[in-house]
């Protein structure tokens, strides 16, 4: 394949690690307080990344129009963040530091993330706190009326920061507050329930987009300056995840199609505490704070075909396979880690519940040592939830958990700047690949919307202005035009199939297949046939997909089947990253790459890389581009949480 | 389990809308409120039927999206609970179930079970926010702020914004919401400097929206599915009252 290092050059500051960013802040090109006002943003997306970007910029001076799918900006899949977010502050006393929460991030994302972009996010991470403070965000609070901590997900050190089990809730609230503020000042424009269909270029840069208004179906075109994607992750493509039923890949898609590279499509983060699959009508499926991991122990039968209650099954007769495997770790292990145990045993025949394909969380031994009232007050919220989906009582019978397809850390690639392949076009939070690596820690992607839309783009959006000069193109251009006229002709092919299928059935159908082929372990096989079996669906739903209703009205099943026709083509795109990566790193696990215990083996010789995929044709193999990894302070080594 | 569903059906918003009946049969009392409706739909479309248009994202009960009225309880029956986290267990076999959208003058219906809930978006535009610049925050823990305020904040602050509390008021009033965003930023140090300001501003933009007053009912309070105390509109009555009293109204 053909590789092309020359164009990914991620322009990563000179100097030592610790003052990369400080240095580039002072390097970057500044829009004179005057100027900014002549200067237009659209961002896309209103969760915390596209929020906070939206509301900062507009703080700034710069005028923003902001778009969602949703009916109000609050919505955003954001919200849904239980645990928390972490931050270098250091208020527990107990050996954290930006340089420990960098390194962390980095072994954490095994060694597939820049170190100069997670060095910047530790060092900004310390400022959100403060910010989000200032807003009005309800962090938890201990009796002396400071800030608490906890740890979380596989950290030694107690950095995270939490509101409940509403941390997402909260910090959404308070980045879109400050959103409202500049909407309620005139700088930003907000558009719900407005969908971005395509991104439009002129002369090679990024002149705008072109939009669908999902109650009146009014296809428009909008013109900006520069255009910011923050329109989260891809996980929806595999039909069941803990995604909100609206989340998609359309934007980020979009912008592929038109130039800009998409790195490391197949590394995706499968959840280990999620409620089982119960029924094939299921929609998604609903994640449950890793945080319980902090006091519920994991467990399994010994014997495979057990069929006893769990409250019958012996001590003896249990197998708490975290704790023996990762005996420093045990419960807290990384999710990668615990969720592809949690197949194993599963698949050894020892899963529970119906299907078989669950594990137990088991609070007894909690609940014995704590008292039930320090459980209740600790994840209250969380046992209510479990209990409202299941019908079962986790305070009496253990949890049933299995994996869950959660987060998604490749995406669009982006330099330093979060600029990606096209010039203007940024992409921030989980809609970018830059700061995870192959695995993401918990309560990091908070953290990292926020550092990008509070503290990251405010920069480096000024310096495109003031260095490049990027003209406002009129919506009247050629190239809207010809952009509208493509959006309107797929939309009316959509409608026009009149086939027999649903679109719901062949969403399953793919995420079927990607789940089997590119889920929690891949092999080469499975992957090989996972890529004949997605172009044959993709073709079929072109030719009997049933899309009823008009295109100038509500209509939900067109948004859809919109949205399915992307991930059916961006599906091919996860399974050749997945295939052509052969090794095993973070949530990557190939199957024939693994170590004597199963653990996931590295090669650092032939894939410390970014992969970064450009868009050929429909029918031709996307060009492969790679950007070398440098490690010059955490050195890669064997991940171990034994 | 068999179910008889009649179900709000309305083309646009100037369309009349009516309620149409329609039969389910093998409903799993695992599936969610909306995991039935998704069948209901796909049921339609098999038939060539348009599916009922309604609200809908993170069913997790946390972004308040799902927007509607079940047997004539927003959010229906089970307490404390949102549509998406609401679970067939909680209905009998040959039920009939009556499902309308949210209904209020400041929530008018944009298709089906779907309505508009801008308003809400308007009244905290008007002032349900601390002014705070991205950028000159003190240290975060410069300001210690005890347990007890700030577990009365997050109290507050735990509304989805899903309006349920306007569906189940007689008078559509948007008190409850109003009063958790006011009771959540004044319980904050940070919130006092525009303390006066938000609560006149945010009620002003309330009553132009065509939310109704409160007339002390509580159902607003028995619906909430994030269990959002009544008392709080005392609280917000109080801060409003002030207003008067210091002459700033």
């Amino acid at each position: 394949m053909a590789v092309d290092t020359h164009a990914l050059n991620a322009g990563i500051p000179s100097g030592p690690l610790a003052e990369k960013w400080d240095r580039h802040r002072f390097e970057m090109k500044l829009v004179n307080p005057a100027n900014k006002r002549k200067f237009d943003v659209i961002v896309v997306g209103s969760g915390l990344a596209g929020a906070s970007a939206a509301a900062t910029l507009a703080e700034l001076g710069y005028n923003v129009d902001c778009f969602c799918y949703q009916d109000s900006a609050r919505r955003a899949h954001s919200i849904a963040a239980q645990g928390g977010i972490n931050a270098a502050k250091n208020y527990q006393n107990d050996g954290d530091s930006i340089y420990r929460l960098f390194y962390d991030t980095v072994k954490g994302g095994d060694f597939r993330a820049r170190e100069a972009n997670v060095y910047r996010l530790a060092q900004i991470s310390t400022q959100i706190i403060d910010q989000c403070v200032a807003q009005g965000v309800p962090f938890a609070r201990d009796y002396g009326g400071l800030l608490d901590n906890r740890s979380f997900g596989g950290a030694q050190v107690s950095r995270t920061f939490y509101a409940r089990g509403q941390t997402g809730q909260q910090l959404l609230l308070g980045a879109c507050q400050a959103l409202a503020r500049q909407v309620g000042a005139g700088k930003v424009k907000m558009h719900e329930r407005t969908e971005m269909l395509d991104v439009v270029l002129v002369d090679g840069r990024a002149a705008g987009i072109v939009t669908r208004d999902m109650v009146s179906g009014e296809i428009r075109s909008w013109s900006a300056n520069a255009v910011i994607l923050a329109t989260g992750g891809y996980g929806n493509a595999f039909f069941l995840s803990t995604n909100a039923k609206g989340c998609n890949v359309t934007a980020a898609f979009r912008a592929w199609k038109k130039g800009a590279l998409f790195a490391n499509p197949c590394f995706t983060q499968i959840h280990p505490t999620c409620i089982p699959v119960s029924g094939d009508y299921q929609s998604k499926l609903t994640l449950m704070s890793e945080s319980l991991r902090n006091d519920g122990r994991i467990w399994v039968p010994k014997q495979p075909g057990e069929t006893r209650a769990p409250g019958q099954i012996p001590e003896a007769e249990r197998d708490y396979y975290l704790e023996r495997r990762y005996p420093s770790f045990g419960n807290l292990s990384p999710r990668d880690i615990a969720s592809r145990a949690a197949k194993e045993v599963c698949d050894e025949g020892r899963g529970v519940g119906p299907t078989g394909l669950g594990v137990y969380l088991d609070f007894a031994d909690a609940i014995q040592r704590l008292g039930r009232n320090v459980i209740e007050q600790r994840y209250g919220n969380l046992f209510q939830m479990y209990e409202r989906i299941t019908g079962e009582d986790p305070y009496a019978v253990p949890m049933r958990i299995f994996p869950a397809v959660h987060y998604t850390m490749g995406g669009t690639w982006v330099d330093y700047n979060l600029m990606s392949t096209i010039p203007g076009l940024f992409v921030l939070g989980e809609a970018n690949f830059s700061d995870h690596g192959a695995n993401r820690l918990g309560a990091s992607a908070l953290m990292q919307g926020l550092a990008d839309g509070y503290f990251i783009i405010p920069y480096t959006l000024g310096n495109y202005f003031a260095s490049q000069a990027p003209p406002r193109v009129g919506t009247d251009h050629a190239e809207f035009r010809g952009a509208e006229t493509a959006v309107r002709e797929r939309i009316q092919k959509l409608l026009s199939v009149n086939g027999s299928r649903s679109v719901d059935t062949f969403h399953r159908e793919l995420g079927l297949a990607l789940w089997t082929g590119c889920g929690m372990a891949r092999n080469a096989t499975g992957l090989k046939q996972a890529l004949d079996r997605i172009p044959a669906l993709r073709q079929e739903f072109w030719e009997d997909v049933n899309v009823v209703g008009g295109g100038e009205e509500l209509n939900v099943t067109l948004e859809k089947a919109g949205r399915v026709a992307d991930f059916l083509e961006f599906a091919e795109v996860m399974c050749l990253d997945a295939l052509t990566r052969g090794e095993s790193c973070g949530g990557h696990f190939r199957e024939e790459h693994q170590t004597e215990d199963h653990e996931a083996k590295r090669d650092d010789e032939n894939f410390c890389h970014v992969s970064a995929w450009e868009y050929t044709d429909i029918d031709t193999a996307p060009k492969l581009h790679k950007e070398p990894l440098v490690f010059e302070h955490a050195k890669p080594s064997q991940r171990s949480y034994k | 389990m068999k179910l008889t569903l009649r179900i709000w059906r309305q083309k646009s918003p100037n369309d009349q809308g009516r309620l149409v009946s329609h039969q389910l049969d093998d409903v799993s009392e695992h599936m969610s409120f909306l995991e039935m409706l998704d069948v209901l739909n796909e049921k339609l479309l098999a038939e060539g039927q348009e599916p009922i248009a309604f609200d809908h994202d993170c069913r997790e009960g946390i972004c308040g999206t799902c927007s509607m009225v079940i047997n004539g309880v927003p959010h229906g029956p089970e307490r404390a609970t949102t549509t998406c986290q609401l679970h067939m267990r909680k209905f009998r076999d040959g039920q009939t179930i009556t499902v309308e959208p949210f209904r209020a003058k400041a929530f008018p219906v944009i298709r089906d079970l779907v309505v508009d809930r801008g308003s809400f978006d308007r009244v905290i535009q008007a002032g349900g926010f601390i002014s705070a610049n991205t950028g000159g925050a003190p240290d975060a823990n410069a300001i210690p702020i005890a347990k007890g305020e700030a577990d009365v904040a997050m109290d507050a602050a735990a509304c989805i914004g899903c309006g349920a509390c306007v569906a189940a008021c007689p008078n559509a009033s948007a008190m409850l919401f109003v009063a958790a965003k006011v009771v959540h930023l004044t319980h904050l140090p940070q919130g006092q400097p525009e303390r006066a300001a938000r609560v006149r501003e945010m009620v002003r933009t309330m009553d132009a929206e065509g939310f109704g007053y409160c007339s002390n009912h509580f159902e607003c309070e028995a619906v909430c599915p994030k269990e959002i105390s009544g008392r709080f509109i005392s609280e917000l009555n109080r801060e409003f009252r002030e207003l008067f009293w210091r002459g700033k109204s």
